[in-house]
């Protein structure tokens, strides 16, 4: 824009180029990202930080103004582009400096539905925050559940679905759990534009999560009642 | 343009639409996942039945089983290489169930998107969009469809995409999109924006308007934005019965028939000339909205306070279409560098 200056990404401080990746974030500029992550490490930051204080806490904001009905689906996309990005030069380092894990997942949208935005976003998310997080893809039958579940032992196991036509596939991979008697092994979270709380409730799954932040806030409480759980059984 | 929709809305104020074909195909046996278009081969007697079901119920227009009938959907059950099969049969059961109706029905070919998103914020060209939208309206076409419907579109270069396809295949056209994220579509459309640009698209279409979404209110507030900006538009109304929930091993939506009665008077007063139900809208509901047209005599534009006082409230406070409010909204920050 006309009316202002040109900003130098490494002559801002550290807490005006924080603001800046936020915003970065919010417009999808992906590159500007990239710079001022490499920009951070550069100057000493731990990569946990980089990730927490500018990445996860920029797509908090977009995710409330997707959630707030002033951004929509295009721009959360060029948003979740650019934390990908960012997320690309931090994973590596992430790795080697051993950044806290609160605990592993399981995710994919269910059988018959292509859609995966929300479950992108959910996914990046969760990485975000901390957690391991196995993403299955689209169109997943009860197979691909069982199996993953089996593969990765996951805390949380969740679903994703977007049509009226493929929600109630969400109740076939959780009533095939019970089957098998391993329902109660895993935290199940549900998500999904035609949901809500009650039907969450009525497949029997543990939460509906209405956004990417809730998701996140959901698992986090999850993990930590099944840690203060274990403590008291130790 | 001639053809046998236009001529039915010369004869009458209003025509009664068809109710949900997803959710009442569950009831018929369904399986969640599975793809309802593989059923117009499969299991014809259900589908024959489900149309036959509205007819009888009162519709003037019955959609077709071919919301998923392009290859992006159909490729997840490993139908991509049947698409004009699958959409030319689906054409064929409403011909033949409209064709014993013993009074005039119309066949809309439904077309739903592709689910993937198109360039160039996703992967999907406009060139492959309108070459698959070209597939399945011939398969359409050829099968027997009057016009074509294109149902719960978010994106303006989807809709754009399938206009072109319509044109390219000389198919006669309407377009309905679906405002389910604060009175917008999911890709930020507003229904002013929708009634703006419809006459320029490549093949313009019959009638324009809304389906499925968040509940009736919504919707009606969508058809008072269509109508607002494009007085002499012609309007659908095709809303959900309600609010989804799972009920015994079923999804149920809670709208009650006399709620989609007071629904279709309203969207009649709204300005809506074509107006049924989308997701779990069943016979009952829309004999109740038939038997209501009929008695209805036409009143004032209802205010957005009537509309919350008959059908509830609405799910946001705002739709995007006030002054000022476009392009992303007012409450968009914007502080790019240069």
């Amino acid at each position: 824009m006309a009316e202002e200056d040109d900003i130098i990404l490494s002559e801002l401080d550290d807490e005006e180029l924080v603001q800046q990746m936020h915003d970065d974030l919010y417009d999808g500029l992906k590159d500007e990202i990239v710079e001022s992550v490499n920009i951070l490490l550069e100057r000493g930051w731990v990569p946990y930080d980089v990730l927490t204080k500018a990445l996860v806490e920029g797509m908090r904001i977009v995710g409330i103004d997707f959630r707030d009905g002033i951004l929509f689906v295009p721009e959360v996309l060029l948003a979740a582009n650019a934390m990908k990005a960012g997320m690309g030069v931090l994973k590596p380092l992430l790795a080697e400096t051993g950044a806290p894990r609160l605990g592993t997942m399981v995710i994919g949208t269910v059988k018959g539905d292509i859609h995966d935005i929300g479950k992108n976003l959910v996914s990046m998310m969760m990485e975000g925050a901390g957690f391991e997080v196995y993403d299955l893809g689209i169109n997943n039958p009860v197979e691909n559940y069982l199996e993953a579940i089996e593969t990765h032992k996951p805390d949380i196991l969740g679903m994703s679905a977007l049509l009226t036509t493929t929600m109630p596939y969400m109740k076939v991979v959780i009533d095939t759990m019970k089957e098998k008697g391993i329902r109660d092994d895993y935290v199940v979270l549900v998500g999904g534009a035609p949901l809500n709380e009650e039907f969450g409730k009525a497949i029997g799954a543990d939460a509906y999560c209405r956004d990417a932040a809730v998701a996140v806030e959901t698992a986090k409480s999850f993990m930590s009642r099944k840690h203060n759980q274990a403590a008291a059984a130790g | 343009m001639t053809n046998a929709l236009v001529d039915l809305l010369a004869q009458r104020d209003w025509l009664l639409l068809d109710g949900a074909t997803g959710t009442n195909l569950f009831e018929m046996g369904l399986m969640s996942g599975d793809a309802p278009e593989l059923w117009n081969v499969d299991q014809p007697e259900k589908i024959r039945a489900l149309h036959r079901s509205f007819v009888e119920a009162g519709s003037d227009v019955i959609l077709t089983n071919s919301f998923g009938g392009s290859r992006y959907r159909l490729k997840l059950h490993h139908a991509e290489d049947r698409v004009f099969e699958l959409n030319k049969r689906a054409a064929e059961l409403a011909r033949e169930v409209a064709d014993e109706a013993g009074r005039k029905v119309i066949v809309a070919g439904s077309v739903g998107p592709t689910g993937e998103i198109l360039e160039p914020v996703g992967s999907l060209s406009h060139a492959d969009a309108v070459a698959a939208f070209e597939e399945q309206i011939a398969g359409l076409i050829a099968g027997g469809a009057d016009v074509i419907w294109g149902e719960t579109i978010s994106s303006e270069e989807e809709l754009r995409a399938l206009a072109e396809a319509a044109a390219k295949q000389q198919a006669p056209l309407c377009a309905t999109l679906s405002f389910d994220t604060a009175g917008r579509t999911m890709m930020g459309l507003t229904s002013r924006h929708y009634a703006e640009i419809a006459p320029g698209l490549a093949q313009r279409p019959i009638a324009i308007g809304a389906n499925c979404g968040t509940g009736a209110s919504d919707l009606l507030r969508t058809v008072l934005g269509i109508t607002d900006a494009s007085p002499d538009a012609l309007v659908i109304a095709k809303a959900n019965a309600g609010i989804p929930k799972y009920v015994d091993g079923h999804i149920h939506y809670d709208g009650t028939p006399e709620l989609m009665a007071d629904y279709a008077c309203l969207a009649r007063d709204a300005g809506a000339r074509l107006i049924g139900g989308c997701c779990g809208t069943k016979p009952e509901h829309l004999r109740a909205m038939r038997a209501a047209l009929e008695g209805h005599a036409a009143g004032a534009r209802p205010s957005l306070d009537e509309i919350r006082a008959k059908l509830g409230d609405f799910s946001s406070a705002s739709d995007g279409t006030e002054a000022g409010d476009e392009a992303g909204g007012e409450g968009r920050r914007r502080r790019r560098r240069g």
